[in-house]
């Protein structure tokens, strides 16, 4: 059974008078430990689509299944269990709450979903310890460099161990380096299980995943698992 | 999100903004020190009146020559000449009634005093041993009037505080012979300081026996009566009878006029509550004011944070959890600002205390109660649009703020 099964998704936006389909009949289904890249041009479409399979959006049309159970239908609050379990999103300029030190960043998604305190301190103190970040603790967001800042993201991220991992051009804001590291703590992770989904239009880094969707104009112009044989853009 | 995290993570969101909230906790505690100072003023002058009403004694009644209101055409006002005088025999029948527990017979009239060349004009009150009780009045130094026959003449008085400095300077004043108009007295007690009363400075008056007051100016007039009943439910029955023995001894004819001190007390303490609570509720105004304010606080933080109430949503928190971090810091701005502004306005209202002692700046307790579920109320009611408006928000929205 696949992880996520998209049939018939369209998004429109509204601006005005006029309609702009913004997803258009999509139709994708990604395994469980699958390492994805969703590509294109700006407007193209990616980062609706990375909102919708976050369950931060809703499509107009057509079915989401995550784990077998149609999540279209869920109650904001549902989506909002949903999304605390089974999601971890980690953004391109990092998304961190400043006033919050490393260590309080990375345990707010256990925080939300209301984990006891010494439960919580155990968990970060193990995540400290694996992003390599131990001496970081107590830092703020702007005591941080960019690739540390990006690592603790990764890690609230995934402190509440979810299905799924998205990242919406999580280099972005990183210089060449940094940004291999990040893409490399990526990859550890998804050798570890988690489902990565990377939105990028960064072709280097598309060509790293082991799938690549293309999107152009609201439509998957191009599914590599698919059409194995077309060229990669 | 479990209680005490909401708490904490409104403290650290209230605290990650510190001039922000600084200023709405100002406005909060502005508004509650208002209250509590301006309830204290107005309660303050109620108790200064009623405590200078107090001090004419208790369960006073006090009997007036002459009728206070006119009852028509009496035909014996034409003939006979009214109103008839109040007398030491009057008063003395007072005695025999049942629910009076002591009188004393005031005569009043002006005079000289002198002692060694040095002279002084002085209010001469005549009256006897009791009306020093009914007034609570206190005795410096020697003693009060004797408790002789009201009508023997006994040359000694008894003087007020500011009559001794002013005649004796340092010198004891007690066992000392005085010329009091054209009468040689010696003074037999000093009176403690007790200020204003029957609209009289009594620290300026010289008290002496009625009957000798009434030689020295040749009248047998009283200024007034006092009686004392025996009880505060008794005043009324005191009243009553009291008119009605002057009635019968004045020949049928109510020409006096018995007024309670409980009557105008209960006055002036309805009077100057109304007006503590209108002074209260001119001061609430400025706790509305500071609710607003923190309604536009806490707006201004639902804008300034919209990204991290994104974040917060992509992280999987409910939209009644937003809603409660939002509501929970303007709550605590609230507490805060309510407990500053109670310690402000209890030093305000120190401070006047110390400034006039003679004022009993307290602030009542109703007020200060109302004051801090007022702010709280305010603070909490005006927290709940910011809230929801941050709960309702749109994650995908949000998070484009970054």
């Amino acid at each position: 059974m696949a992880l996520i099964e998209l049939c018939g998704v369209e998004r429109v936006f509204h601006l005005g008078d006029s309609t702009v389909n913004a997803l258009a009949r999509i139709d994708v289904s990604i395994d469980s430990g699958e390492y994805v890249a969703i590509m294109g041009p700006s407007g193209s479409g990616k980062s609706t689509l990375l909102n919708l399979l976050g369950l931060l959006d809703r499509p107009d049309a057509g079915t989401y299944r995550l784990e077998g159970r149609d999540v279209t239908t869920l109650s904001p609050d549902e989506q909002a269990a949903v999304r605390s379990r089974r999601i971890g999103f980690v953004f391109q300029s990092f998304h961190l709450v400043p006033r919050l030190t490393a260590a309080e960043n990375i345990a707010l998604p256990m925080m939300l979903a209301g984990i006891a305190a010494s439960e919580r301190t155990r968990r970060v103190d193990q995540a400290l310890k694996d992003f390599g970040l131990n001496q970081r603790a107590d830092h703020r967001p702007d005591q941080l460099s960019g690739g540390q800042r990006q690592r603790v993201a990764i890690a609230r991220a995934t402190i509440m161990q979810p299905a799924v991992l998205l990242a919406d051009e999580p280099t972005g804001n990183l210089d060449r380096t940094t940004g291999d590291e990040v893409i490399h703590l990526l990859e550890t992770l998804n050798a570890g299980g988690v489902t990565l989904i990377i939105v990028t239009h960064d072709p280097k880094l598309g060509v790293r995943a082991r799938r690549q969707l293309v999107m152009e104009d609201g439509a998957l112009k191009h599914d590599s698992a698919r059409l194995p044989d077309a060229p990669v853009g | 999100m479990r209680f005490a995290d909401i708490l904490r993570f409104a403290r650290d969101a209230a605290a990650g903004y510190p001039l922000r909230t600084f200023l709405s906790v100002l406005a909060m505690a502005i508004g509650v020190a208002a209250v509590v100072v301006l309830t204290a003023l107005g309660d303050g002058a109620r108790r200064y009146v009623v405590g200078q009403f107090s001090s004419l004694g208790s369960n006073l009644v006090i009997v007036l020559p002459g009728r206070s209101a006119t009852g028509g055409f009496n035909p014996a006002n034409a003939i006979t000449k009214t109103p008839r005088d109040l007398t030491n025999d009057d008063a003395a029948g007072l005695l025999r009634l049942v629910p009076v527990q002591r009188v004393a017979p005031l005569f009043v009239g002006n005079s000289e005093i002198s002692v060694g060349g040095r002279l002084r004009e002085a209010v001469v009150a005549g009256t006897t041993a009791s009306y020093f009780d009914i007034r609570n009045f206190e005795i410096a130094q020697g003693k009060v009037l004797p408790d002789e026959d009201w009508n023997r003449v006994i040359p000694v008085a008894v003087i007020g505080r500011k009559i001794q400095e002013e005649v004796f300077g340092n010198q004891p004043a007690v066992g000392q012979f005085v010329r009091l108009g054209d009468r040689r007295v010696r003074v037999i007690g000093v009176l403690k300081p007790t200020g204003q009363g029957l609209g009289m400075n009594t620290d300026e008056v010289v008290f002496v026996p009625v009957a000798l007051a009434q030689s020295m100016f040749n009248s047998s007039t009283l200024f007034r009566i006092l009686v004392e009943a025996r009880g505060r439910n008794q005043i009324e029955d005191a009243k009553r009878e009291v008119l009605t023995l002057l009635k019968a001894r004045h020949g049928g004819e109510e020409d006096v006029t018995v007024i309670t001190q409980d009557a105008v007390l209960a006055t002036f303490d309805k009077l100057l509550r109304a007006l503590t609570a209108a002074v209260a509720g001119i001061a609430a105004i400025s706790l509305a004011v500071a609710g607003i304010l923190v309604m536009n606080v806490m707006l201004v933080a639902v804008t300034q944070r919209t990204a991290e109430i994104g974040l917060l949503k992509a992280h999987g928190a409910r939209g009644r959890t937003i809603r409660q971090a939002f509501l929970a810091e303007a709550a605590m701005i609230s507490v805060v600002g309510a407990f500053a502004g109670y310690l402000l306005g209890q030093l305000g209202a120190f401070m006047l205390r110390k400034a006039f002692p003679v004022f009993p700046a307290y602030p009542p307790d109703w007020a200060v109660i109302a004051a801090l579920a007022t702010a709280l109320t305010t603070g909490l009611l005006f927290g709940i649009m910011p809230a929801r408006r941050a709960a309702r928000m749109d994650p995908v929205q949000a998070l484009m703020k970054y």
